[in-house]
C-alpha cells in the first residue's frame, strides 16, 4: 500500500481543505452563500441536530465555504481541527468561554493588543470572569498567578504592538504542570513563521483579518486546537465529562475524544454566541492563504530592511523589533521565528510624540489606519489610537509609550516604502527642531 | 490523549496509516459493534447512530448479551451468534478484555479488529495480526469514516485528504 504522503507547507496552503467540488468539480473552493441546507428526510434532521451525524445545518453553525478555511488553517497550524469565527476578538471570547465561566480565572500576558486587553479585563471581567495581567517576559509571574480558579494560560507569540516574544516552551511548560492549556494569538507570526503547537501550545487563535487574509479585505477569524491536552486528566473542566442537556446527554470527551474540545466550542458556543465567519470571508482569506508563504517571506524581508535603515538613522530614536541583534528578544526570536519575526515593528522619533504625529501626517504612500498585516505598508501612533483608552500606567506596563509608531510593512518596492518614511521623517525633524 | 502516535507497539504492531484505514473502511460492508448500548449516553450508542445514518452504508450487527435490540437494529449475544462473517469488529471494551475478543473475532472470520477511542492491548495486537487480521486501535471508526466521507471536513476539523480530482 502506498505510503501516506507527508505534504509540504505550501502545498497544503492551496490544497488542504479544499477537495475539487464534488458536484460540480469546481477547482477553486465554492463561495456557499447559503444560510441553510435542506435535510434529506426527518431522520436525517433529526440524527444532525444531535451531532449523531456530520453535516450541515445553517451557517452559524458551519459552511462548506468556512470549513474548507477552517480545515486549511488547522492543517497549516499542525492542528487537528479549527473553528472559524467573526474576528479575531470572536475567536477569543468563544475559546475563553468555551473553558471559562463566572468565578473562574485566567493569567494573560500584560503587553497584550489593546482590544484583548479590553475584552479581558473589561468585559469578561463584567461577566465575573477575572484575569491576572503579568509582564509578558517573566514565566515565573505566570506560574505564580495562578490559582484554583485558573482555567488557561493566555499569551501572543509577538505582543501588539510591544513586539516581546514568548517563551512558548516555558510557558507551556507551566501551564500543563498545572492541568491548564496554553493559548496563543500567532496572528503576527502566521504558521508560515511560527506553529505554536510544535512547542507545546494547545490552542491558537488568529486574527484572520491580518496576514492570512494578507489584503486588508475581509475581517475574520480562527480557532485551532493541537488535540493533544486532557481535559479529563487536567480536573479542571468537569463540563468535558458531564453529561450536555442540550444534546441528549451524551458527553463531549466519551463521544468525542480528542475532538472534544471543538466540538463543544462549535455546538455550544458558537451556536450560542452566533459569532460565524460569512462564507464570502472565508473565500476571501482562502485566497490569502494561498500565497501565505510567498507574501510572508517578501514581508519578512522589506520588514528587515526598514528596520535596519530605521535603526540607523539619526532622527529614530530607538527600534524595538525582535529581528534586530540589540533586541531583548532577539535569541527568543532566533528560536521560534526563525524565518523573521514578522513584518510588524515599533519605533520612536526623536521629537516625542508631536514628532510621531507629525510623522504621520506627512506620509505620502504609507497608510495611517488601525490594521496590521495588509499587502500595503500601514502605520499607526498607538497612544492616540488602539491604545488610548488604556490608562498611562496600562501602557506602560504593555510597553507602549507616547513616541511610539507601529509600521507594518507591505509589499510594495523596498526603495518606495523607505523614500516615504525618510520625506516624513524630514516634515517631523524639522517641526521638532523648530 | 495520546490518539495520533504512530509508533510500533512492542507487538510489532504498526498503526495503519490514513491510507490504510480508508482501505479498511472502503473494504468493510458488515459491522460488528461488541459493547453496543442502548444508553444514549455511551459513545457506542453514539456511534451506532452515526453508522446507521443516511451517510454510511453497512450491515450493522450490534453484540451484547444484556440487549435484545437497539434503535431497531437486532442484537446479537455474541460473536458465534451472528448470521454473516462480519467484515470488521469494533470493540467498545475494556482493554484487558479485548484478547479474547480477538480470538473470538478470529473464529467468526473477520478481516479486521477495530478497538475504539481509549483502547488498546498489545497481546490482543499480537493475537489478531498473527492471525492475518487488520488490527486498528485507539481510533474512532466514525470519526475514521468521517475523515473519508467528507463530514470530518465539514466539521472543521483536519482530514490530511488532499486529492485533485473529483470524487
Amino acid at each position: 500500500m502506498a505510503k501516506d504522503r507527508q505534504w509540504g507547507f505550501k502545498t497544503r496552503t492551496l490544497h488542504a481543505g479544499g477537495l475539487p467540488d464534488p458536484t460540480t468539480g469546481a477547482r477553486a473552493v465554492p463561495i456557499y452563500q447559503s444560510t441553510s441546507f435542506v435535510f434529506e428526510d426527518t431522520n436525517d434532521a433529526a440524527d444532525l441536530f444531535a451531532l449523531q451525524k456530520y453535516g450541515t445545518i445553517y451557517s452559524r453553525i458551519s459552511n462548506p465555504t468556512t470549513a474548507a478555511f477552517e480545515e486549511r488553517m488547522a492543517s497549516l497550524e499542525g492542528g487537528i481541527g479549527a473553528v472559524a469565527t467573526a474576528s479575531g476578538q470572536a475567536a477569543e471570547f468563544l475559546a475563553v468561554t468555551t473553558l471559562a465561566g463566572a468565578g473562574d480565572h485566567i493569567v494573560a500576558a500584560a503587553g497584550l493588543y489593546g482590544g484583548t486587553h479590553t475584552l479581558f479585563g473589561t468585559t469578561l471581567a463584567r461577566l465575573g470572569l477575572e484575569t491576572t495581567f503579568v509582564d509578558n517576559s517573566d514565566v515565573d509571574a505566570f506560574a505564580a498567578a495562578i490559582n484554583d480558579r485558573t482555567k488557561l494560560i493566555y499569551t501572543e507569540i509577538i505582543g501588539n504592538p510591544s513586539g516581546a516574544v514568548a517563551d512558548l516552551q516555558a510557558l507551556a511548560e507551566v501551564a500543563h504542570r498545572n492541568g491548564l492549556p496554553l493559548v496563543v494569538d500567532a496572528t503576527f507570526a502566521t504558521p508560515y513563521l511560527c506553529r505554536p503547537i510544535e512547542f507545546g501550545a494547545d490552542i491558537v487563535l488568529h486574527s484572520a483579518t491580518k496576514f492570512l487574509g494578507g489584503h486588508g479585505t475581509s475581517i475574520g477569524g480562527v480557532i485551532i486546537e493541537a488535540g493533544m491536552f486532557d481535559w479529563t486528566a487536567s480536573g479542571r473542566f468537569p463540563r468535558f465529562t458531564e453529561p450536555v442537556a442540550t444534546y441528549n446527554g451524551l458527553q463531549w470527551h466519551d463521544n468525542f475524544g480528542e475532538y472534544a474540545f471543538l466540538t463543544a466550542l462549535r455546538s455550544e458556543q458558537l451556536r450560542d454566541v452566533g459569532a460565524c465567519l460569512s462564507p464570502f470571508n472565508a473565500f476571501m482569506l482562502l485566497q490569502g492563504i494561498e500565497t501565505l508563504a510567498q507574501r510572508m517571506d517578501n514581508h519578512v524581508s522589506n520588514a528587515k530592511a526598514v528596520a535596519a535603515w530605521l535603526a540607523g538613522d539619526q532622527r529614530v530614536s530607538w527600534v524595538a523589533f525582535a529581528d534586530l541583534p540589540d533586541s531583548p528578544y532577539h535569541e527568543l526570536a532566533g528560536k521560534y521565528l526563525p524565518k523573521g519575526a514578522g513584518a510588524v515593528f515599533t519605533f520612536g522619533l526623536k521629537g516625542g510624540r508631536k514628532a510621531g504625529q507629525t510623522f504621520i501626517e506627512n506620509l505620502q504612500l504609507v497608510s495611517h489606519l488601525a490594521n496590521i498585516g495588509d499587502a500595503r505598508t500601514l502605520v499607526i501612533h498607538p497612544a492616540s489610537t488602539t491604545h488610548q483608552q488604556l490608562t498611562d500606567e496600562q501602557m506602560e506596563q504593555g510597553g507602549v509609550g507616547p513616541d511610539m509608531v507601529r509600521l507594518s510593512v507591505g509589499l510594495e518596492d523596498l526603495e518606495d516604502i523607505i523614500w516615504d518614511l525618510d520625506q516624513a521623517l524630514t516634515a517631523a525633524t524639522a517641526v521638532a527642531g523648530g | 490523549m495520546s490518539t495520533t502516535g504512530e509508533v510500533a507497539a512492542p507487538s510489532g504492531w504498526v498503526p495503519p496509516g490514513a491510507l490504510e484505514r480508508k482501505h479498511i473502511l472502503d473494504n468493510t460492508r458488515s459491522i460488528a459493534i461488541v459493547g453496543a448500548s442502548s444508553n444514549p449516553a455511551r459513545a457506542s450508542n453514539f456511534v451506532l447512530t452515526y453508522l446507521r445514518s443516511s451517510v454510511c452504508d453497512f450491515d450493522l450487527y450490534p453484540v451484547n448479551p444484556r440487549e435484545t435490540e437497539i434503535m431497531g437494529v437486532k442484537v446479537y449475544p455474541s460473536l458465534a451468534d451472528l448470521p454473516v462473517v462480519p467484515d470488521l469488529v469494533s470493540v467498545f471494551r475494556r482493554g484487558e478484555d479485548t484478547p479474547d475478543i480477538a480470538r473470538e473475532a478470529i473464529a467468526a472470520g473477520a478481516k479486521t479488529l477495530w478497538l475504539q477511542l481509549g483502547i488498546a492491548n498489545d497481546e490482543t495486537a499480537a493475537i489478531a495480526t498473527a492471525a492475518g487480521l487488520n488490527v486498528v486501535m485507539n481510533r474512532c471508526v466514525k470519526i475514521e469514516h468521517a475523515r473519508f466521507a467528507g463530514g470530518l471536513h465539514l466539521a472543521g476539523f483536519d482530514t490530511g485528504v488532499i486529492h485533485s480530482r473529483r470524487r
